[in-house]
């Protein structure tokens, strides 16, 4: 019944209408750019899974062959893989952890909590977003050699507890978020201001803190200079792992590219599963920055 | 009634208990401090890793400092004045603007032209924009790795296909532009489709009435692209050029794995493709010279600032034509 009365309404204007209506070209550009998205992932799955000698041939072979195992049986054999693995989940989990409970917290005071210095102090964190991290590394490796921290983990974990993005991005969903009035009767019932947090803001902004979460996640995994600089060849995250693999003096491709691919599979099922959400929160960011 | 009787009772006894309990005090200090210790983490570890190091790199700058010194000698401005006079440098610069123009100036209009296809109704929009943003998710080493090896120069995947063309191969690591034009194929090839989706998304906050008025007056696609859509895409556009000029100007990962094997902060064997940041890199943490390498670091922090404010002013006068209400 609905279907029929609603029908009307774009024959209207059928000019309008016809505006965005994609054709044939339009699907077939997209296309080409999905599929140049996903090639350089097929083509180091194709050469992890065939023997190096695949890369003499004139002709690159199309499919997979069925070497990939064995390829990766190497992989673990040659590098720390299993504890790179195990120190980039370590790291990311933590910073993500830290990243979202902190980002939340501080959100949540700039948007509903009144205090002396509010403006100007959230200012100045916008203000820091532009000034690159990256530059700092040198005195940052002094201060981490000073604390006896360079070559652990933790030299890696605490620069990245909080983000000045994080803070942001969770202070401009909250204000929308939660609602004043919410806040306030909390107080009158006598609740604290962490109880306030933990029972009123944090469910309202749980899928902004999703977001974040999962930024931050592939952030962390992702990351190489620093924990190039501080970290040590034995203790690896699996970003180094995977440069110690290509860096020998010999490089055997099929071993190469099976560590990328080792190394990329978990968090392309991440992306996968989550593909919607980030997609949603890319958008939304933009809108709101 | 009850509630005008009850501070003046309060009054009367000013020293006699019903003063506020430690309950009630509590609950003032916490709604007082709360604020405070929310916030203090960010500006914690933001003193830790941006704000001390800022300050103690142009410190650090003016020493001669290498690993492992206990009391490095004062050089005042030296490390400075020699940097201007350091070749390599210049030559890490130019290749860092070059990979730099060749990767955000296609990436832009592309990103821009991919977000227009993008909005019209798809099918399975969500689809299709995991798809362009899939690139997003690789390791930077991974691909790295990857593009290094489809532009090897033997086995490489692309010189294969232009031999099947007939055309000779080329030697990517070994020429300057070309090494340059692979590189900046990397960049794209990752944030191309992440740009386009934040550009997707300013287009579609763009009313319809506007479009609709257009149609009305009788513009065609390109000219409402022109004259409507790119105006109004303005702050977004500026946003878009501002992170990607941060970005490409750091540009570390790519170069430094485009290098198969050891000497791989070289950048290539005649430095072809070594960035600012790959020669801090090496002088910092392959020669030990930390007062040399933290020079660089500011000269490139200042580069950053010049350069992100030039791109600034100009998108803003691009993008400003006609219909510039905004």
């Amino acid at each position: 019944m609905t279907l029929t009365t609603s029908r009307p309404a774009p024959a209207a204007r059928p000019k309008v209408a016809k505006l965005g209506r994609p054709n044939f070209f339009v699907y077939a550009t997209l296309a080409v750019f999905v599929l140049g998205s996903l090639f350089p992932f097929y083509w180091s799955f194709l050469v992890a899974s065939r023997d190096s000698g695949m890369l003499t041939e004139r002709v690159p072979p199309l499919l997979p062959g069925g070497n990939f195992f064995a390829n990766a049986v190497e992989v673990f054999d040659s590098v720390a893989f299993w504890k790179s693995m195990g120190n980039s989940i370590l790291v990311a989990t933590s910073v993500t952890l830290t990243t979202v409970l902190f980002s939340s917290l501080a959100g949540f005071a700039f948007a509903k909590l009144r205090f002396r210095g509010r403006d100007p102090l959230f200012v100045f964190i916008v203000v820091t977003l532009a000034v690159p991290t990256q530059l700092g590394v040198i005195p940052l490796f002094i201060a981490m050699s000073e604390l006896g921290w360079a070559g652990g983990l933790q030299a890696v974990i605490v620069p990245n507890l909080v983000t000045a993005f994080g803070v942001f991005w969770m202070r401009q969903y909250t204000v929308d978020a939660v609602p004043y009035e919410l806040v306030e009767a909390a107080r009158v019932d006598g609740c604290s201001m962490i109880r306030i947090f933990w029972h009123v803001c944090l469910p309202a902004v749980r899928p902004a803190a999703a977001v974040l979460a999962m930024f931050t996640f592939m952030t962390s995994w992702n990351d190489f200079l620093w924990p190039l600089i501080v970290l040590d060849a034995g203790n690896p995250t699996v970003q180094l792992a995977l440069e110690q693999l290509q860096s020998g003096y010999y490089t055997n491709y099929s071993l190469v590219l099976a560590g990328t691919t080792l190394a990329t599979i978990p968090i392309l099922i991440v992306f996968l599963l989550l593909g919607r959400q980030i997609v949603a929160g890319i958008m939304q960011g933009a809108v709101k920055g | 009634m009850t509630v005008v009787q009850a501070p003046r009772r309060d009054d009367r006894t000013p020293a006699v208990p019903p003063r506020p309990t430690f309950r009630q005090r509590l609950s003032k200090w916490d709604v007082k401090f709360s604020p405070y210790v929310y916030i203090a983490p960010f500006f914690v570890v933001f003193g830790l890793v941006g704000l001390f190091p800022l300050l103690y790199t142009a410190y650090v700058s003016l020493y001669d400092w290498e690993i492992g010194d206990d009391e490095p000698p004062f050089v005042g401005f030296d490390n400075y004045v020699q940097l201007f006079g350091d070749g390599q440098f210049w030559n890490a610069v130019g290749n860092t603007l070059s990979i730099f123009v060749l990767s955000s100036g296609p990436q832009v209009v592309i990103a821009v032209l991919l977000a227009a296809l993008l909005n019209t109704r798809l099918r399975g929009p969500t689809g299709w924009r995991i798809g362009i943003l899939l690139p997003y998710a690789a390791s930077l080493v991974a691909i790295g790795i990857i593009f290094a090896n489809l532009f090897g120069n033997q086995y490489g995947l692309l010189n294969s296909i232009l031999e099947m063309f007939g055309i000779d191969r080329i030697d990517w690591q070994a020429g300057t532009l070309s090494s340059h034009v692979a590189i900046a194929t990397m960049v794209n090839w990752r944030w191309t489709g992440y740009n386009a989706l934040i550009v997707l998304a300013a287009m579609q906050a763009i009313p319809k009435e506007i479009n609709e008025a257009a149609v009305v007056d009788g513009a065609g696609p390109v000219r409402r692209f022109i004259s409507v859509t790119l105006p109004l895409l303005r702050p977004t556009l500026i946003f878009v050029v501002i992170t990607s000029t941060i970005g490409g100007l750091q540009i570390f990962t790519e170069p430094k794995l485009f290098d198969v094997g050891q000497g791989s902060n070289n950048g290539g064997s005649s430095n072809q493709f070594q960035t600012v940041t790959l020669y801090m890199y090496q002088q910092g943490f392959e020669n030990f010279d930390l007062g040399y390498a933290s020079a660089i670091a500011w000269v490139l922090f200042l580069l950053i600032v010049v350069i992100a404010l030039v791109n600034f002013l100009i998108t803003r006068r691009l993008a400003a034509t006609e219909g510039g209400r905004r």
